[in-house]
C-alpha cells in the first residue's frame, strides 16, 4: 500500500469523504458526498497546524476564522463550531459545499506544500450541518430597531448575506425575489445532488427568524422600480444582487431546434419546477443522448442532471483543452466518474434537426491550441476539414450569461460598463446612484457564491456607516 | 397569494377571472403579462392582462382550459387564490396616433388585444376591429370590442355569429372594399396570426403581432421564450410579446410551441406500448 492516501493517522492525508458509489448517484439526485460523521471530522481537524497567522483566513474572501472553527471541532465543540464560522460566514453550510476552497483557503495551507491540505471545507459543511441536524441553531441577538427601512433585491448568496448583516445592525430589511422560490441561484441552478435545497430553505428561514421579510414574486423594474422602494415606499437604501442575467446562446444555425436549452432553462425546469420527479408538471426532454456545451461548473451541473434524468449517454463539447477548463477540479472528477464523455478542442458549428424540428446531431470541429489570447489561455483554432457529427437529442448550451438590463434600465441613474454589468467601487459596492449597492453577479458577471456573499457583506458594511 | 375576486365563463372553455394584484394593476399597461403558478405543483404560464383598474387594485385575466394547469387554475373558486403571480412583465405595446389602425384578434386571443384597443382608442386612433372564433359560443368580449371601435365586425367559422368565415376573409374584403390602414395589430392562435399577418405584410401595412411562447420565469432568464425576428434570436419575454409580424418565423414558431405536445404524445404511446407488452 502506499504511503499517501490511505494513512489517516499522519498529517500527509486528509479523512477523505464518504460518496454514494458514482453509478448509483448517477441515478438519483441525492447528494453526492455523505459528510464526515464526528469521529470523522475531529480526527480531521485535529491535522490543522493552527499556524500563528494562518494563510487560509487571507485565502477566504470572507475571511472565516478557519483555525478557531477547526479548533472547536477539534476539541468536539461541534455547535461552538458552527457559531464561529456564522460570526463571518452566514451560509457555511452551503459554502462548505459549493465554495472552491481548493483556489482558496485550502489552497494556502502549509500542509499542502507536502501532502494534503486540511479540508477546511468538508469541516464547515461538517459543522454547519451538525448545529441545523441536531436543531441547536441558535437565533443570535439583534441591535434594537433603528427604524430604517432596506431593500434588497434578488435573494441569492449576495441578497440573502446582506441581508442577514443589515438586520442583525437594527435595520428594517425586505427581500424581494421575483421567483416564486426564495434563493437565487441556490435553488433554480445548483443541482440538488450538489446542494439540497432543504439546506437553502433553512438559511433562508433562520433569516426569516432574524426579521427578515420576503416578497415573493416581486420583480424589480417591473412590479415597482428603484426608484419607487427610494422615494414612494419609505427605503433608505437599496441593494441590487439580481445575479448573472440572460443566457448566451453560440448563434449557431440550428440553436432554436426542439430538444436545445440553455443550461439556465434545463436547470430552472430539473431544480426549480423539479421537472424529474414524476409529480412535477413541468415538463423536460429526458435525451437519450444529451450533450452539453460548456466547461464550466454550470456545465457539469448541466451534463450530470442529464445523466440523472435517464440518458444513456451524456457529453460534454469543449473548445479548449481539460486545462482550461473553469470548472473545479472536483466538479470535472465527479462528472468523469459517473461517465460523463468529454469531447475536447471540439466546437459545435451546427445543430442538425428533422423534418419536425427535433435535434438529431451536434455538428462539430476539432480544434487546437495556437498563441494564448487575451485571457492568457491556449487560443483555440480550427484543424481545416475536421468538421464530423455527434448524434444527440438534448444539447444544453452553458457558455455563460450577459447581465439582466432589467433594474439598470429602470434606473438610468446607475451606470453601467459595456458589458451591461452594474459599475460599483469593489471596495465599498457603492454604485453611481447615492444610496444604491450592489454585488454578485451583476457586478462581476458569472462568478462564485462565495465571491457574492463577500460582495454583499462589503455593501451591507456601507449602507450602515452612510445610514448613520 | 392573489384573492380571486370574480369569476366568470365566457364561453365554453374560455373563462375571466378578477384578480387581487394591487401592485400588477398599478404599474401594468396595455400589451403587458403576467406569469402565474396556481398551485405548489403546477407549471409557470404567461398569461395577458386583459384589463386592469389601478383604483381599486385589480388586474383581469382571461384563459382557455387547454393544458393541465389551466385546467387547475379553473378549478380555483371565487375568493380562493392562486399561489404565485409575477409583473408586469414585457414591453408594453408601442402607442401612438397611427391614424387608422386595423385590430383583429381570434379566438381567446381577442382578450389580449382587448387592452390594445382601448388604449389605441384613447391615443385617437381610428379603429376597424375584426373579431372571430370558431362558433358563436367561442367568440368572447364582443360588447366590450363593439364599444370601443368605430367599425366592428364579429365572424364565425361556421357563421353562428356575424359573417361566416375567417378573420382573414374580412381583411380581403376590407382592402377589395379600397380600405387603407396605417397599423395592424394581430392576436390569436399562431395559425391564424401566420396566414392574416402575411396578408396585412402583404399591404405594405405595419403590423405587429403578440406572441406566447413556452416560459418559465417571464424575466430573461431562460430563455425558452426565443423567437427568430429577422434572423435575430429574441426572448419574448423582455424583447417583445410584440413584434413586427413581417419578420417573424412563424413556422418556427410553431414547432417550438408544439414541443412539448408531440413529446407528451410519444410519453403517451410508449405507455401504450408497455401495456401492450404486459398484456401480451
Amino acid at each position: 500500500m502506499s504511503e499517501e492516501g490511505t494513512n489517516n493517522t499522519g498529517k500527509k492525508s486528509r479523512v477523505p469523504m464518504r460518496e454514494q458509489a458514482p453509478l448509483v448517484r448517477a441515478k438519483n439526485f441525492e447528494e453526492v458526498p455523505y459528510g464526515y460523521s464526528e469521529e470523522e471530522a475531529i480526527q480531521e481537524a485535529k491535522r490543522c497546524l493552527k499556524c500563528k497567522k494562518p494563510l487560509c483566513v487571507e485565502g477566504c474572501p470572507v475571511n472565516v476564522k478557519i483555525p478557531e472553527f477547526v479548533g472547536l471541532i477539534a476539541e468536539g465543540k461541534f455547535a461552538e463550531a458552527a457559531r464561529k464560522l456564522k460570526e463571518t460566514n452566514a451560509l457555511p453550510a452551503v459554502c462548505g459545499r459549493v465554495c472552491p476552497q481548493e483556489e482558496q483557503c485550502e489552497s494556502r495551507c502549509i500542509l499542502g506544500k507536502k501532502g494534503e491540505p486540511v479540508a477546511v471545507g468538508n469541516l464547515e459543511r461538517f459543522a454547519a450541518d451538525w448545529e441545523r441536524e441536531k436543531g441547536v441553531v441558535e437565533i443570535p441577538a439583534c441591535k434594537p430597531k433603528n427604524g430604517k427601512k432596506v431593500a434588497i433585491v434578488g435573494s441569492g448568496p449576495a441578497g440573502l448575506t446582506c441581508a442577514g448583516e443589515l438586520i442583525k445592525e437594527g435595520f428594517d430589511v425586505t427581500i424581494f425575489e421575483a421567483l416564486h422560490e426564495t434563493g437565487g441561484v441556490l435553488v433554480y441552478g445548483i443541482p440538488e445532488f450538489r446542494l439540497p435545497k432543504e439546506i437553502v430553505k433553512k438559511e433562508i428561514e433562520f433569516l426569516e427568524k432574524l426579521g427578515v421579510t420576503i416578497e415573493r414574486n416581486f420583480i424589480i423594474g417591473k412590479t415597482a422600480t428603484v426608484d419607487d422602494l427610494l422615494n414612494d415606499e419609505g427605503y433608505s437604501a437599496v441593494f441590487v444582487g439580481s445575479g448573472a442575467g440572460l443566457p448566451s446562446f453560440m448563434k449557431i444555425k440550428g440553436e432554436n431546434n426542439i430538444g436545445v436549452y440553455s443550461a439556465n432553462e434545463y436547470l430552472t425546469r430539473s431544480n426549480l419546477m423539479r421537472a424529474y420527479s414524476s409529480t412535477s408538471a413541468t415538463p423536460i426532454m429526458k435525451g437519450k443522448r444529451a450533450i452539453t456545451v460548456g466547461g464550466g461548473n454550470v456545465a457539469m451541473d448541466a451534463a450530470r442532471t442529464a445523466l440523472r434524468l435517464g440518458a444513456d449517454k451524456s457529453m460534454i463539447v469543449y473548445r479548449r483543452s481539460k486545462e482550461e477548463m473553469p470548472a473545479r477540479k472536483a466538479e470535472v472528477h465527479h462528472a468523469e466518474e459517473e461517465g460523463i464523455e468529454f469531447n475536447l478542442l471540439c466546437n459545435p458549428v451546427e445543430i442538425l434537426s428533422d423534418e419536425n424540428g427535433f435535434v438529431t446531431a451536434l455538428r462539430c470541429v476539432k480544434m487546437e491550441l495556437g498563441e494564448p489570447d487575451a485571457s492568457g489561455r491556449r487560443k483555440p483554432v480550427v484543424v481545416a476539414g475536421s468538421e464530423y457529427d455527434i448524434p444527440c437529442d438534448v444539447v444544453i448550451i452553458a457558455i455563460g450569461n450577459t447581465p439582466n438590463p432589467l433594474i439598470p434600465s429602470t434606473t438610468p441613474d446607475i451606470s453601467v460598463s459595456k458589458w451591461g454589468t452594474i459599475v460599483t467601487d469593489e471596495t465599498t459596492g457603492r454604485t453611481s446612484k447615492k444610496f444604491v449597492y450592489a454585488g454578485g453577479d451583476i457586478v462581476t458577471g458569472a462568478a462564485t457564491v462565495i465571491l457574492a456573499m463577500g460582495a454583499g457583506k462589503v455593501a451591507a458594511k456601507s449602507i450602515i456607516e452612510d445610514l448613520k | 397569494m392573489f384573492r380571486i375576486l370574480k369569476r366568470e365563463q365566457l364561453s365554453e372553455q374560455v373563462w375571466r377571472y378578477r384578480l387581487d394584484a394591487p401592485r400588477i394593476a398599478n404599474k401594468r399597461k396595455a400589451g403587458q403579462f403576467i406569469i402565474l403558478r396556481p398551485t405548489s405543483q403546477s407549471e409557470r404560464i404567461p398569461l395577458t392582462i386583459a384589463n386592469a383598474n389601478a383604483d381599486e387594485g385589480w388586474i383581469e385575466i382571461i384563459f382557455q382550459v387547454v393544458g393541465k394547469t389551466t385546467m387547475v387554475l379553473q378549478a380555483l373558486q371565487e375568493g380562493s387564490s392562486i399561489l404565485d403571480l409575477a409583473g408586469p412583465l414585457g414591453k408594453p405595446t408601442h402607442i401612438e396616433k397611427f391614424g387608422k389602425c386595423l385590430c383583429i384578434g381570434g379566438g381567446v386571443g381577442v382578450a389580449p388585444l382587448y387592452p390594445i384597443v382601448c388604449a389605441l382608442k384613447a391615443a385617437g386612433n381610428e379603429l376597424t376591429t375584426v373579431i372571430g372564433a370558431r362558433n358563436k359560443s367561442l367568440l368572447i368580449l364582443e360588447k366590450e370590442m363593439a364599444a370601443q371601435s368605430d367599425l366592428f365586425i364579429p365572424t364565425t367559422d361556421d357563421g353562428s355569429n356575424g359573417r361566416k368565415g375567417f378573420v382573414s376573409d374580412v381583411f380581403k374584403e376590407l382592402i377589395g372594399k379600397g380600405e387603407i390602414f396605417d397599423a395592424a395589430f394581430v392576436i390569436g392562435p399562431v395559425m391564424m396570426m401566420k396566414v392574416t399577418t402575411t396578408l396585412t405584410v402583404a399591404e405594405k401595412i405595419p403590423t405587429f403581432a403578440s406572441l406566447n411562447p413556452i416560459m418559465i420565469d417571464g424575466t430573461g432568464m431562460c430563455g425558452g421564450c426565443r423567437v427568430s425576428v429577422n434572423g435575430e434570436t429574441k426572448f419574448a419575454c423582455v424583447d417583445g410579446p410584440e413584434f413586427d409580424a413581417a419578420g417573424i418565423d412563424w413556422n418556427e414558431l410553431i414547432r417550438r410551441l408544439n414541443s412539448y405536445k408531440m413529446f407528451e404524445s410519444k410519453a403517451r404511446d410508449d405507455h401504450n406500448c408497455h401495456l401492450e407488452g404486459a398484456l401480451k
